[in-house]
């Protein structure tokens, strides 16, 4: 507990907990929409995308590389959601090339027109988000501050909107909801989302905080508004476990919070089966 | 008065016409059912008269007051409904989606007009349950309480009653029915021939013959002989065929 005090007295420490959850938040909020809508992996694939963004930035020289990085993803996004329906590319398949492109081209940039001693070193903690969390500046903090506001305030607004376009998009559209339009501001949130999720988990592992909420959630709750609130829930609260693991056991902070999400799904199965009154 | 008039409506895909010279007029408190083989454009032409898809050529008429969005629909099911976490409520509710406008969530009056819907449909006690673990009747009941939310006039109905027990299609069409005697437009795809000649008024027959009359005129023409005897047929065959089982 001393231990867990005096880390608390260091700055980066409070600051890697408030973005820890907020992204926590802001990322478990649309997990039900994407797991339903079957585009569980577009969390995946979209964060390769920012990875290969996230190079080229690096080459380039950029000081901030969100310039870059934010509107490339946002454009895949909106790119992969719209095509979903009615493409000669599945929506899987186009998010599975996408992704992979994405990364190897990225890998390959980096590693022709490498400008970094430790080369390595970059690549693992930008897939796995090793330290960024702890090397947050002030500024950052509060762009991930106002980010998350600005999330939550949107998926609140639409609330009812984004559950009528995610239960029947065919009845939400002839009830005259736009839903082309709620598409596409599920697939902003969303890029937001993972971008500043990156610096939490890295790039490999931010669908693990998309999808393992919702999930979880999905297995005990029976109504959509409870499957929400929920999630949203575990997420924080998961979130705040594995920083807080992760400071004292030294681990590495992304995968534990993913080993915490985990735990939890797994106790959320049971919970389900037992609420359900079999354990199959 | 007319509620909807279809002028030589040309329906596909931009390179497959599915159906061309369609014409027909659907009349306040008809009970139009539409029939026909598969692929051959029934759900194509309620997708368009919802503005789902924009026709060929050829032009649709609303009546007055009548806009798409103010035509209830109960689709076919999707594959994401089936293990979709929602409440009855919920489901019922996002109805009342065209009455939002600029608002972002569901005032006293949208859910007063839920549950009087539901309540209209048998299933008030049902509010609190999972949609996912309902009959596929009761799932079928839900969908059109939740049609009856966005409208007040005009329903349309895509197979209500596949993948139905004998039991919930009956229910199903004596509720559609009393639907329609309560003055609501109903246009329905049906594949039970039967029943369709049963409870409808109109029948609009899709395929290499179009035919659109009235059930009495329907039962005369030669498209509709063949049709029903072949469905009649085929019934009969089934029946036999579950005796000897």
């Amino acid at each position: 507990m001393d231990k867990l005090g005096l880390y608390f007295s260091y700055p980066f420490v409070r600051y890697a907990l408030i973005v820890g959850v907020l992204i926590a938040l802001c990322s478990s909020l649309l997990g039900v929409t994407l797991v339903l809508k079957r585009f569980s992996f577009i969390g995946d694939g979209l964060s390769h995308v920012a990875f290969g963004a996230i190079a080229v930035a690096s080459v380039v020289g950029l000081a901030d590389d969100m310039i870059l990085v934010m509107p490339v993803t946002i454009i895949s996004a909106v790119l992969l959601l719209s095509s979903g329906q009615q493409t000669k590319m599945r929506g899987d398949a186009a998010i599975a090339v996408l992704s992979v492109s994405a990364l190897a081209l990225g890998y390959l940039i980096m590693n022709i027109f490498s400008v970094s001693s430790n080369l390595t070193g970059d690549v693992c903690s930008t897939l796995f988000g090793s330290t960024s969390i702890l090397t947050l500046k002030l500024s950052e903090v509060v762009l991930c501050i106002v980010m998350s506001v600005v999330v939550v305030t949107v998926f609140v607004i639409f609330y009812n909107r984004i559950f009528a376009v995610t239960f029947d998009e065919n009845f939400a559209r002839a009830t005259g909801t736009k839903a082309g339009m709620y598409n596409l501001i599920i697939a902003v949130i969303i890029a937001v989302v993972i971008v500043l999720g990156m610096k939490l988990v890295g790039s490999l592992l931010v669908s693990a905080l998309i999808i393992f909420p919702a999930l979880s959630a999905m297995r005990v709750f029976r109504s959509f508004f409870s499957v929400t609130v929920c999630s949203a829930v575990l997420s924080v609260v998961c979130a705040m476990c594995g920083i807080i693991i992760s400071i004292l056991a030294s681990t590495p902070v992304g995968s534990t919070i993913v080993a915490v999400d985990i735990a939890a799904y797994l106790c959320f199965v049971v919970a389900g089966a037992l609420k359900k009154g079999s354990l199959v | 008065m007319s509620e909807i008039i279809c002028r030589d409506l040309s329906l596909g895909y931009e390179n497959s016409i599915l159906v061309s010279g369609l014409s027909f007029e659907i009349r306040a408190g008809d009970y139009l059912c539409i029939v026909g083989e598969n692929g051959a454009g029934k759900s194509t032409l309620m997708r368009t008269i919802l503005h789902l898809q924009k026709p060929l050529s050829g032009e649709i008429e609303y009546g007055e007051g009548l806009t798409p969005s103010e035509i209830g629909y109960l689709p076919q099911q999707t594959v994401v409904q089936r293990d979709f976490p929602a409440s009855v409520n919920e489901v019922v509710l996002s109805g009342r989606q065209t009455g939002l406008k600029g608002r972002a969530f569901y005032s006293k009056e949208d859910r007063a007009c839920a549950e009087e819907n539901m309540e209209k449909l048998g299933i008030a006690d049902l509010g609190k349950r999972c949609y996912r673990e309902l009959s596929g009747g009761q799932q079928q009941r839900v969908l059109l309480a939740r049609a009856l939310c966005a409208t007040r006039r005009m329903i349309l109905l895509d197979e209500p009653v596949s993948g139905l027990d004998p039991m919930a299609t009956m229910e199903m069409y004596q509720i559609i029915k009393k639907l329609n005697s309560e003055g609501i437009t109903i246009v329905m795809i049906s594949h039970d021939i039967r029943a369709s000649v049963e409870y409808a008024t109109h029948i609009l027959h899709i395929g290499s013959e179009i035919f659109f009359g009235t059930t009495e005129e329907y039962r005369r023409s030669p498209a509709g002989r063949i049709y029903l005897e072949s469905g009649i047929a085929d019934s009969e065959d089934m029946g036999r065929r579950e005796e000897d089982a």
